[in-house]
């Protein structure tokens, strides 16, 4: 074996060489990984030149080579803007939240959250919103504690971006009509129940204030020819609350549609899954919506009574009328007396994005099927008092036979199993949240060659955005889960995480200031309150319904 | 002194030179490649590795993600460790204490990953494991490269280490 063995000899021998420092054995040996080295680099270059020639290929191919980024536009604030807001429960507080009036009590407990997890970035991102050049003089709640709440936050000390603390405290008011009438507002924000929306914004309209209403636009069909009627051609400007109008993957959405990238694409599918009483709107009696947990007040001194709610006010419009009834009064969205089920409130923000990517309007045909599966007073008979009738599961499909599409929304109340917007076309199919990916099909046309020549794998995303992929967050309970997949929480903007709500109220407020449309002004929202009323019409009816363009009504 | 006792003299066959240089070389070719690749994407962070670690480390792991500028450092300190722990095993410089701070790389990746029976990661693993996974074997792969040094015989510790 000695002549096959130790390197030690040679070792020795070398070392022995008298004027020359190393030998020829010496440079073979020291040098023996060189090739291999060689061959690393000749590999990883030529690996960097084919991912980029791909890369390249595919950019091309899908026309956004030289695009630039999908960057959402702001503007420095200019004059004041005085506002109110009507209706401080849950939304409320977020919207005045987005406009930089966030509640102390939510303030101090965000504060405490994200120094106990700093993953936590709801705080963070909030004290980072841009400065609106805003005053909140006015706030209208029928129910004391929480006008009471929204009067404070005119006064919080916590201020985004460095901006003073307001002085003056707003002034709460009980009837809305008289929030209207004062002279030192020149905005609202209506956050009340959907059956409040349309007389509300009609009247702030005719006092000559711009109106920032949530979703669903109205409770009914007629209300939104009521709300076409005033803001058609109107000075005042109006803004449907559909935040997700400022996702910036909606606009990259809508460049690659309009790149063609998919091919035709014959159905979208959109969906809901949400899978706790919370997510299915049987709040806590008693729910402090401030928070952002479902906990009840910590004081009965600020619980819902007959006298500290002003019933009667509450119902206003509703079309039937019930004695005190706290149940309706937390959980308005489980009736169709107030709210629109899981077709305005929810569906509409699916059929507003795609509505935003794909210039949609209205469906030619709607329909819907559902049923109340779960949340029964027999399956929660400690939670549940009075029956829903609001559905827990709810399927609707919209067919628009002229653009050969089909819309299918899939609602569940009881499982939370994330389905996402899928845009599928003969070519590609798009999954649009918060980012988005395009997918090649495996039979596309467009990209036949390009697969064949393995270019394009139809294995993996040819095309991925996501903003802020860098950017980490401890998204913990299962609502908020739902909202941050759907791009409903937060987006970014110039590579800064924002919440879409500020973003949306900072649109609206740059027309009133500097004149344009808002992003959902009330051409998109009667085409959401149609398609939303087509669908709950359907499925209350038990048939398919159709939209008359002409005469402009559902029959 | 024995050099029996001296790993710098090891009395190899042929066999067991090309062995050892060469796992020494696929090693350094691995670790080189994570290293480059990282670096070579704008987008790569450890972070998401680090939310979803288990057991005696996610404490620090999540210490360090909810620190920018600790996770900015503790990517740097992975790009460029890989890179150029693999150059340094590949091209037989300073191959024993790149083997060993590789090893302890190692090792800490397994820590923050290990795969023990009840414990469930979010981005699925690409092979089978159960307590021993890849980066455990590698890991001990290098501390052999460090107990049975070669860069001195098949590497450019040769010219560095000749009087």
């Amino acid at each position: 074996m000695s002549d096959t063995k130790t390197n030690k000899a040679e070792e020795q021998q070398s070392n022995q060489s008298p004027g020359l420092q190393f030998e020829r054995r010496d440079i073979i040996k020291g040098l023996a990984a060189v090739p291999a080295m060689l061959l690393f680099l000749w590999n990883y270059f030529k690996k960097q030149a084919l991912d980029k020639m791909r890369s390249g290929e595919i950019m091309e191919e899908l026309s956004l080579k030289k695009k630039a980024p999908a960057v959402l536009k702001t503007k420095k604030p200019g004059d004041l803007i005085r506002l109110g807001v009507i209706g401080y429960g849950w939304r409320g507080a977020q919207d005045l939240k987005a406009a930089g009036f966030g509640n102390p009590e939510w303030a101090a407990k965000a504060k405490d959250a994200a120094n106990k997890n700093k993953l936590d970035k709801r705080f963070e991102t909030y004290l980072q919103q841009e400065d609106l050049n805003l005053a909140l003089t006015g706030v209208c709640d029928v129910f004391d504690t929480r006008r009471e709440q929204g009067i404070a936050s005119s006064t919080a000390s916590i201020r985004p971006n460095g901006v003073a603390q307001q002085t003056a405290p707003a002034k709460g008011y009980l009837d809305y009509q008289d929030l209207l009438a004062s002279e030192d507002i020149d905005a609202v924000i209506i956050t009340t129940p959907d059956h409040w929306h349309s007389k509300i914004a009609i009247d702030a309209e005719r006092a000559g204030k711009h109106v920032y209403v949530e979703k669903c636009m109205t409770r009914t069909m007629e209300e939104a020819h009521d709300m076409y009627a005033a803001f058609k051609g109107s000075k005042m400007k109006l803004q449907l609350g559909h935040h997700s109008r400022a996702v910036a993957s909606h606009e990259k959405a809508r460049e690659i549609i309009e790149n063609d990238i998919l091919g035709p694409i014959t159905l979208v599918e959109v969906t809901t899954n949400r899978n706790s009483p919370g997510g299915a709107w049987v709040y806590p009696i008693q729910w402090n919506s401030i928070e952002d947990v479902y906990r009840k007040y910590e004081s009965k001194d600020r619980y819902a009574t007959p006298k500290t709610l002003d019933w009667d006010r509450w119902q206003g419009p509703a079309p039937n009328k019930v004695p005190f009834n706290l149940e309706r009064y937390f959980r308005w969205r489980c009736w169709y007396d107030y709210g629109t089920g899981l077709s305005g409130d929810l569906l509409s923000h699916d059929f507003d994005a795609v509505n935003q990517i794909m210039d949609l309007g209205i469906p030619k045909t709607a329909s819907s099927s559902g049923g109340i599966y779960r949340y029964t007073k027999a399956n929660f008979p400690d939670m549940i008092e009075h029956e829903r009738d609001v559905p827990d599961n709810f399927q609707t499909v919209f067919e628009y036979p002229e653009r050969n599409l089909t819309v299918m929304y899939s609602a569940t109340l009881t499982n939370s199993n994330h389905r996402g917007k899928v845009f599928m076309g003969h070519d590609a199919t798009m999954k649009v949240g918060s980012g988005l990916t395009v997918t090649p099909d495996n039979s596309s046309t467009r990209y036949k060659q390009k697969i064949a020549d393995g270019i394009i794998n139809t294995s993996l995303p040819m095309f991925s955005y996501s903003p802020g992929s860098k950017d980490i967050d401890g998204v913990t309970s299962a609502t908020a889960k739902y909202f941050a997949q759907k791009g409903l929480m937060y987006t970014y903007k110039e590579g800064k995480r924002a919440d879409p709500t500020h973003l949306h109220v900072a649109d609206w407020l740059d027309c009133i200031r500097n004149g344009g449309e808002p992003r959902c002004n009330i051409e998109e929202g009667f085409e959401e309150a149609v398609a939303c009323h087509m669908a709950t019409q359907s499925y209350l009816e038990g048939r398919r319904v159709e939209w008359d363009p002409v005469k402009r009504k559902i029959v | 002194m024995n050099d029996r006792l001296n790993p710098l003299a090891p009395d190899y066959s042929h066999y067991q030179l090309v062995s050892l240089s060469l796992l020494r070389v696929l090693v350094g070719w691995h670790l080189l490649y994570e290293g480059m690749a990282k670096l070579s994407n704008s987008n790569w962070t450890s972070a998401a590795y680090l939310l979803d670690s288990k057991w005696i480390f996610s404490g620090i792991a999540k210490w360090i993600v909810t620190n920018p500028g600790l996770l900015s450092f503790v990517d740097t300190l992975n790009m460029w460790g890989l890179t150029l722990i693999g150059l340094s095993l590949m091209f037989g410089l300073m191959s024993r204490w790149a083997s060993i701070a590789g090893a302890c790389l190692l090792v800490v990746y397994y820590l923050f990953h290990p795969p023990l029976v009840g414990l469930e990661y979010s981005k699925p693993p690409e092979g089978s494991y159960l307590l021993v996974d890849k980066n455990l074997v590698e890991a001990c792969a290098l501390f052999v490269l460090a107990m049975f040094p070669t860069s001195h015989i098949t590497g450019l510790d040769r010219f560095v280490s000749k009087d």
